[in-house]
């Protein structure tokens, strides 16, 4: 791309807060505000300065509306600024800054405010459909006969609630859940549950690591710290991700049983992302907003993809997406210093390492003449991922460019593609450059 | 030709009242515009209208009330008398049209714009956060006598009407509809067809509850009047305050006619108008006033406020000024000393705003800030750290640095000099003194401190500044413990050492709530922390800490860490934020002068040293900080009558 430079100021994300099977202490909003705020508060510039604010979220509650432009006003950008919301299922919040590069491409905006954030906890319950017809002939009932009638008609299992996140996290075409399709890629390139459980063992202990070195809420590196502090409407802190288990082991994982092939499947709650409430945000600024507001740049932008695939798969959606990013730059996978690979499933990220190894499948899928190779290990997710931290779809895709930003900082890296899998058979990635 | 009111007539024969004080920038009912509106009642009487609705021609509001420089000006009963029967015969002539009559109320009706409202038989609130209705005579030591305490009873019910006149206490637009104050709740953009189709309509007055009728009875209101004098009892003594005891018997005996009492009765308006207490309160409303117009020459203008520290303090600062509309940047070490300002911060939006989404948008307006980015973008600076000169001095050093050349930068310091925390600055003139007083969404009163180098814009500002909190601003002298905790000083210290001399604590703090104190030494000592007592003493009397000058009690309870109310136990014991306390003994004679008589003494020396300008500003001050019995009109007056 010889689009003008898009260059990272800043960003930060909330602490992700697991999903505890009632409504959390935060809605979206409220966590993008209390993220946003914090970041805004340490810029140069005031938040009324920027020119739009993009919020990618998945699932926002009803009385939020246009997310983004409740975010925005919520974090005292003023009635002058405009605020949106994207929607691109996991990867909303990768959407934004995407949208954000687009408009600062073709020169709408200088200064924007992208990120993504969600809160899965607070996923609707809904009524039946029966219930809803239910009602709808009962409140139509006008005389005392007609309304005896309809209570007559009434069945006790019209009550049975429907989770609005179940729905969420089924393909609505293929109608698979999430975790079925992670159990086709698993089937697919042979992942033995014990690769899973191992990968997913690895992901606690690397975010427990970044933790205790003081990498997610300390300022490091010359960034300011990425883990802001936030505090709900008692006004009670929230400081870290609390999804962690520091003793999570592999005899432990073992034990759990298989969650969405009930029975004879692999994929456990254990081995797949946690279901977890969060925001995260950047600062996205062109040459001409640097220059204005003496703006110190972190990083930049330097190429994004988008891809699409089978649905049934689409736990390999970034060996769609990262890889032409790879061919237009001339990349081979381990020339770059870092890569974030949003852990949906531990299936589906070895799953993705699995398809580069395979000549058949670069082949036949990628248009490739063989396969890629092996990515190092030790340079995907250093810090561990969404199976220890959660994911709150919207927030993902925001968070993993910006971790992988301070990764880079951190390690001396130069560059680094953020990729993130996207329920519907979708993949994004992006590739970052740290600015030192 | 009328100058304060505008009549228009419509189509539908609806007559439109304007009332547009000349000269004014808020409506008040002085004499002059009284007797326009009586002449405007006689001519409309006249006419064959469908109705007249009454409204304001000021944005600031609907009526502020009656002209209370007419009230400073009464000196004989019969004056009073005449003022009363002004207005209660002008708001019979309203009650008496012969037409529907509505009040179109938007933004504060107060006191006799209460009064005026309620002589007309419909009242529409705009559903607005500035719509509020009172009767706060009896703030002022007076009554509600042009019809207030006959019809507001009538239209709410006797203890609604009675709990709004005894306590002078504001009522919004949505409990005033809940109430029945009003027969209306409308948003601003349809007030006019409310109005309009009120008048075309003309339905049936509202009508008290049957329950509500009940206490309307001769017996029931002796009942409910005896209550009420229960509850007054428990605040004000007759004695100190008689005008809510009059505004009982007043509805009680003679269902509110102001003229049915006999003036040799001590709870007559003529009597009334007569005791101290009236001139006391109505002269300290007017320095209240002269308070709140300090800081009106500077045009400074602050939106976002940065405070550093987030003890009881800075936490309480921060919280009141996201309380006041401001986004605030609150900066500690780490979340965990940020987090309980944040508590306490939640729960006074949750008490003072309710609405949801309001008690939403205070807490996104207050941010938390660990690393001091706020101060880049902030209008004030205050700093409200532990009391170390060093480490005060070195964090102005940084602040100076960062914040924009227009900012304020105010210390809350109480026991530091000011020009001493300035001295290191690389522009000394620029550090203000913005002391606040715990608790500070109770105490009214925030000293402004000028140092010796400091300034004089930044004072200035700090008053404008003070004032858009709404706070009431008190310039002062940059001398330990400014006014009102050198004052407090000698006080305490008499209250400890008689302590010392074996007199019960609860003794000496009825002797001085009996004298009219808010609360006695004892408690309050208790309430505002042991440590900090001890701390305060020896800084204003220059004492260092291994000297035996402080008294040996309470140098042993902060020794053994018993701090008062916030540690539980102090010179009492506290459960449920309540301090146990034993039944108080006699008073011995002498033990209230010796208590109150060093106050005295001290803010006699203040003001002769000039830390205040005058002495009404020293009374004003000490009044809305340490509530200085305010119906001896502050201790300067209290002393001049002696």
């Amino acid at each position: 791309m010889s689009a003008k430079p898009i260059y990272i100021i800043d960003g930060a994300r909330s602490p992700f807060l697991k999903a505890r099977n009632r409504p959390g202490p935060f809605s979206a909003s409220d966590l993008a505000t209390a993220t946003g705020k914090v970041l805004l508060n340490r810029q140069a510039f005031s938040p009324d300065a920027l020119d739009e604010v993009i919020l990618g979220a998945a699932a926002p509650s009803a009385d939020e509306v246009n997310i983004g432009r409740v975010a925005a006003l919520r974090m005292g950008c003023g009635p002058k600024v405009p605020g949106w919301t994207v929607m691109r299922n996991c990867a909303s919040g990768m959407q934004a800054l995407d949208s954000a590069m687009a408009n600062m491409h073709s020169g709408r905006s200088n200064l924007v405010l992208a990120g993504g954030a969600d809160a899965l906890s607070r996923a609707p319950v809904l009524f039946s459909d029966q219930m809803v017809n239910w009602l709808a002939d009962f409140s139509a009932a006008r005389t005392l006969g007609q309304k005896a009638a309809a209570i007559a008609r009434f069945r006790p299992q019209y009550l049975a609630p429907v989770l609005g996140i179940i729905r969420g996290l089924t393909d609505p075409v293929v109608g698979l859940l999430m975790g079925q399709t992670a159990e086709n890629v698993a089937y697919r390139f042979g992942i033995s549950r014990d690769a899973m459980d191992e990968f997913s063992v690895r992901s606690h202990q690397r975010v427990a690591r970044a933790y205790d070195d003081g990498w997610m809420t300390t300022p490091r590196n010359g960034l300011p710290v990425e883990v802001v502090p936030i505090f709900d409407a008692k006004g009670r802190p929230y400081l870290e991700d609390d999804g962690l288990r520091r003793d999570s082991s592999v005899e432990n994982l073992h034990k759990l049983k298989p969650f969405f092939d009930r029975k004879y499947g692999n994929i456990t709650a254990g081995n797949s992302s946690q279901v977890t409430d969060g925001a995260a945000w950047l600062i996205l600024a062109t040459e001409e907003a640097v220059r204005t507001h003496h703006l110190t740049p972190i990083g930049r932008i330097v190429d994004a993809q988008w891809a699409g695939l089978d649905p049934a798969q689409m736990g390999l959606g970034p060996v769609h997406a990262a890889t032409p990013i790879l061919q237009r730059h001339g990349l081979a996978l381990n020339d770059l210093d870092a890569w974030e690979i949003n852990e949906a499933f531990a299936a589906q990220v070895l799953g993705c390492l699995a398809a580069w190894q395979n000549d058949k499948y670069c082949r036949d899928e990628l248009g490739l003449d063989r396969a890629m190779g092996a990515l190092d290990s030790e340079k995907l997710n250093i810090d561990g991922g969404a199976i220890a931290l959660g994911h709150p779809v919207g927030a993902s895709g925001a968070r993993i460019v910006l971790h992988l930003l301070h990764v880079l900082r951190r390690t001396g890296g130069k560059r680094g593609i953020a990729s993130i899998c996207i329920g519907g058979g979708l993949g994004g990635a992006m590739l970052i450059e740290a600015l030192q | 030709m009328m100058k304060h009111f505008l009549v228009e007539h419509d189509r539908d024969d609806l007559a439109w009242v304007t009332f547009d004080k000349a000269g004014e920038s808020t409506n008040t009912l002085s004499a002059e515009t009284m007797e326009e509106f009586a002449e405007l009642l006689d001519h409309l009487k006249k006419q064959s209208l469908r109705g007249v609705i009454v409204r304001s021609g000021k944005a600031s509001g609907f009526i502020a009330g009656a002209d209370v420089a007419e009230f400073i000006a009464i000196k004989t009963p019969g004056e009073a008398m005449s003022l009363v029967r002004r207005g209660w015969s002008t708001f019979q002539k309203l009650a008496a049209l012969p037409f529907p009559t509505v009040a179109l109320v938007k933004g504060f009706c107060m006191g006799g714009g209460l009064e005026l409202a309620l002589a007309c038989r419909y009242r529409i609130a705009v559903d607005d956060p500035a719509t509020r209705f009172a009767l706060p005579e009896v703030m002022l030591g007076i009554i509600p006598a042009w019809g207030g305490m006959m019809r507001l009873p009538r239209v709410v019910g006797p203890n609604a009407a009675l709990d709004m006149m005894l306590t002078g206490r504001a009522i919004d637009g949505k409990r005033a509809k809940r109430m029945g104050l009003v027969d209306a709740l409308v948003p601003e953009r349809v007030m006019h067809n409310a109005a309009r189709s009120m008048m075309m309509e003309a339905p049936a007055a509202r009508k008290l509850p049957f329950a509500q009728n009940l206490l309307m009875m001769p017996v029931m209101r002796h009942f409910v009047a005896v209550g009420a004098r229960k509850q007054v009892l428990k605040r004000a003594r007759p004695e100190h305050y008689p005008a809510p005891y009059s505004i009982i018997e007043h509805w009680e005996k003679h269902d509110g006619d102001p003229f049915a009492m006999e003036p040799t009765h001590p709870h007559s308006i003529a009597a009334i108008s007569q005791h101290p207490t009236t001139g006391n309160l109505i002269r300290i409303f007017g320095l209240q006033e002269r308070m709140k117009s300090l800081g009106k020459q500077s045009s400074f203008i602050a939106k976002r406020v940065h405070v550093v520290g987030a003890g009881t303090m800075g936490g309480d600062i921060a919280s009141w000024c996201v309380l006041r509309g401001l986004t605030v940047t609150l900066q500690d070490q780490s979340p965990q000393k940020l987090a309980p300002a944040m508590e306490r911060a939640a729960d006074l939006f949750e008490r003072r705003l309710r609405d949801r989404r309001l008690v939403r948008d205070a807490l996104d307006r207050l941010i938390p800030d660990v690393t001091g980015a706020g101060v880049r973008g902030a209008d004030v600076v205050i700093e409200a750290i532990f009391e170390n000169l060093a480490v005060k001095q070195a964090l102005f050093a940084t602040i100076e640095s960062q914040a924009k050349p227009t900012a304020l930068l105010a210390s809350n310091t109480s026991s530091l000099k000011l020009a001493d925390i300035g001295a290191t600055m690389r522009d000394p003139t620029r550090l203000v003194g913005i002391h606040f007083f715990n608790p500070v969404a109770q105490l009214q009163l925030v000293e402004i401190v000028a140092g010796e180098r400091t300034a004089p814009r930044w004072p200035e500002d700090a008053a404008a500044f003070v004032r858009a909190i709404d706070k009431l601003p008190l310039p002062v002298k940059d001398s330990p413990g400014f006014l009102v905790n050198r004052v407090l000083g000698p006080y305490m210290a008499a209250a400890f050492r008689m302590l010392e001399e074996g007199m019960q604590p609860e003794m000496l703090d009825k002797a001085a709530t009996e004298f009219g104190m808010p609360m006695g030494p004892i408690e309050l000592a208790d309430v505002v922390g042991l440590d900090i007592c001890l701390a305060a003493g020896r800084a204003i009397s220059g004492e260092s800490p291994g000297s035996n000058e402080s008294p040996a009690r309470l140098v042993n309870l902060v020794a053994a860490k018993k701090f008062g109310k916030k540690s539980g136990e102090g010179y009492y014991r506290w459960e449920n934020g309540k301090p146990v306390k034993t039944a108080a003994g006699n008073i011995p004679a002498g033990v209230t002068e010796r208590l109150i008589s060093p106050y005295i003494a001290e803010a006699k020396k203040a003001v002769a040293e000039g830390i205040v300008s005058d002495a009404d500003l020293a009374d004003a001050g000490l009044i809305f900080s340490t509530g200085f019995a305010p119906f001896r009109g502050g201790p300067m007056h209290y002393a001049a009558t002696l």
